[in-house]
């Protein structure tokens, strides 16, 4: 059960009173072999949830940190397949850990729709974001997605209106993501008092978990957020910690999962 | 697909052109996607929009633009008499304009109060400072950083209209570069932005209404050829690059199912080589900047860098409404390479004593084969949409020559 992977992690952190952590790294940054070992060292580092990014030549949504981190996995051969491979590697030693992917829609469209949930759900992951695919475009694929028991996780921002959001959480599973502000991955730092009201509106329209990302970058900000969401998203910070470590010659695993660890604690001591 | 004799009722209400088109944007640009759409219906029950807007593409773009009759190309080639569309007698000196100041109004009924824009060649970027210009409104133009070197006249011209211009380091520095990041610059101030897109690409509404606004360069064409010639044309030319010039002329025509519609796009060093811009014809459907269309791609869906010594050609996809007529066979899409196009500018300047832009250069490598195929007594008509100052520098650089 795929999609329980997901409500048993969102379960497990609403029963310990705590918001679950959502890591979000990128396959094949800095390298295939590398991503490996961070990912293994994920859970333990108190992470719940992991977002693996695959890359895309062009992603319109994302702001600096996660550009660089695609064109380095773009560098070293990432696609689709070899992301799916990180997954299969990744289950072996961690059948709990609930994994989504996210990416751009180009490269499932080239693999097709059947064909990507078909092998999605064959190598263990539980669900997927495809930011440029919005509720009037992806009907097919939230049909080849369920068809394999797989979670089609959309993004509410806020710019999703009170007139919009029915749309947005219709047919939704496993948790949605809420974009806390209007802008690029990494983009800005955040304002809890503003967002604590859309979390509430989102989580009662969806009866959903509902994970905030988008500018997280500190322990601080974590704890900030926890306290009002479900789940705490944090990508381009910890995509930048694998950067410097990688550029530093530092143990990057490590250095990934020491940053998890401060945010787990610091999401652990929020509420 | 049953398209004929209802060419005018595409896009369909979600932004399909058969299966190419759509919204394919991240969920924080979809209200203001669908704000755009409403805002654009509401002009078309608007007599006054319309009004205001041929006022100032008469006195201020100096529409209609001139059907010229290039006599002594038609002698060189010796086929069906050659028409150019006149689009590069424009303000501003290219077919962009039409475009921007339809887009200008929308934007100040929207009551929006900044505007950005992105650009390849600089045509569009300069036509879109122009009119920022004219209307007192804050214009960023992101270019990619290769195309701010090698279109550096158009670049000054932005800055002294007051536009800011950012130069994009990103991917591959040109203009789907700059497409990118326009698209998060609007993201990120959704609330007071307008983004003037220059091509009928990007999410719907943008491919018809880009089209809606060029279509003025056919309906005049139309006119005139009836004034001139009592008859419509044979065949149509323009080259394609996102392909706003070619749907402007194209769509006016589409259900006259005796002009024949060609499309000439960038073939660079040669298709067979890989390194082209000619979507339609070396590529495959996929889903980028908001629309699905034909795409240069690789097995796992990356986009694969456009070549083309046209910069506003240099474009890895293609107007989704191209990929509809290529699709259902009413247009045929021609492709022409950089050298090809680099000996057309230069007969055109020898014989007609007009200096092309590189990109309708393309059109009019193939123009003599089309007219030679439509043959004497026929009539074809090629859209001049661009001029060819902007590029000296490039061409002197391509002929060796020093200035």
């Amino acid at each position: 059960m795929p999609v329980g992977r997901l409500s048993n992690a969102f379960a497990r952190a609403k029963a310990e009173n705590r918001a679950a952590l959502v890591a979000y790294v990128m396959a094949g940054d800095p390298s295939l072999e590398v991503c490996a070992a961070i990912l293994d060292a994920l859970p333990k580092a108190g992470v719940d949830v992991i977002e693996l990014g695959f890359p895309f030549t062009d992603p319109m949504a994302d702001g600096p940190s996660i550009q660089r981190a695609g064109i380095r996995a773009l560098k070293n051969g990432t696609t689709l397949r070899k992301t799916m491979a990180l997954v299969t590697q990744f289950r072996q030693n961690h059948p709990k850990t609930p994994l989504i992917v996210m990416g751009y829609l180009n490269p499932v469209e080239t693999m097709g729709y059947d064909a990507f949930a078909r092998h999605a759900a064959e190598v263990g992951i539980d669900g997927a974001i495809i930011v440029d695919a919005p509720p009037e475009e992806d009907a097919e694929l939230r049909a080849a997605m369920q068809a394999s028991d797989l979670a089609l996780i959309r993004l509410a921002t806020p710019t999703t209106d009170a007139k919009r959001l029915p749309a947005v959480v219709a047919g939704v599973s496993g948790f949605v993501y809420y974009v806390s502000v209007a802008g690029i991955t990494g983009d800005k730092a955040i304002e809890t008092a503003d967002i604590a009201e859309a979390v509430a509106a989102v989580r009662e329209a969806s009866g959903l978990p509902v994970a905030v990302g988008f500018g997280i970058k500190t322990p601080d900000a974590a704890a900030r957020t926890a306290k009002i969401a479900d789940g705490v998203v944090v990508g381009s910070a910890l995509v930048d910690v694998i950067a410097s470590a990688h550029e530093t010659g530092g143990d990057v695993a490590q250095a990934a999962a020491a940053f998890c660890q401060s945010l787990s604690q610091a999401i652990a001591q929020a509420r | 697909m049953d398209a004929r004799n209802s060419w005018g009722s595409y896009p369909d209400a979600q932004g399909r052109f058969g299966q190419f088109g759509g919204r394919f944007v991240a969920e924080t640009l979809m209200p203001n996607i669908l704000a755009l759409q409403k805002a654009y219906e509401d002009t078309k029950a608007d007599p006054s929009f319309q009004e205001t807007l041929d006022v100032f593409l008469r006195d201020y773009v100096g529409r209609p633009s001139p059907l010229y009759f290039a006599e002594r190309l038609t002698d060189h080639f010796g086929g069906a008499k050659i028409y150019f569309k006149r689009d590069e007698l424009n303000h501003t000196g290219a077919h962009k304009i039409n475009n921007c100041m339809g887009q200008i109004f929308l934007a100040m009924r929207m009551g929006k109060t900044r505007i950005i824009a992105e650009t390849g060649a600089g045509q569009h970027g300069v036509a879109t400072a122009t009119v920022c210009a004219r209307f007192g409104l804050p214009c960023i133009v992101y270019m990619g950083a290769t195309d701010v070197e090698r279109q550096s006249p158009n670049v000054f011209r932005m800055k002294l209209l007051g536009a800011e211009v950012r130069p994009v380091d990103a991917g591959t520095a040109t203009l789907k570069d700059a497409m990118n990041e326009a698209l998060r610059d609007w993201v990120t101030n959704v609330k007071d932005t307008f983004y003037i897109i220059g091509t009928v690409a990007g999410p719907h509404p943008y491919p018809q209404l880009v089209r809606d606004f060029q279509s003025v360069i056919g309906r005049e064409t139309k006119q005139q050829m009836l004034e001139r010639e009592g008859r419509l044309p044979d065949a149509l030319v323009a080259c394609i690059g996102g392909g706003s010039n070619a749907i402007g002329l194209f769509h006016p025509f589409l259900e006259d199912e005796s002009v024949k519609i060609y499309g000439v796009e960038a073939a660079g060093h040669g298709i067979e080589t890989g390194q082209h811009a000619a979507a339609l014809t070396g590529g495959r459907p996929g889903v980028l900047h908001g629309n699905r269309t034909y795409l240069l791609q690789n097995d796992d869906g990356q986009i694969i860098d456009a070549h083309s010594i046209s910069a506003g050609l240099d474009y890895p996809g293609v107007g989704p409404e191209h990929a509809f007529l290529k699709d259902t066979g009413r247009a045929t899409y021609l492709s022409a390479t950089d050298d090809e196009a680099l000996e057309a500018f230069q007969l055109c300047a020898r014989l007609e004593g007009i200096l092309p832009a590189l990109e309708p250069s393309h059109a009019l490598a193939r123009v003599g084969e089309i007219a030679k195929d439509v043959g004497k007594g026929g009539i074809v008509v090629m859209n001049l949409c661009g001029r060819g100052d902007k590029d000296i520098f490039t061409i002197a650089n391509a002929l060796g020559a020093k200035i």
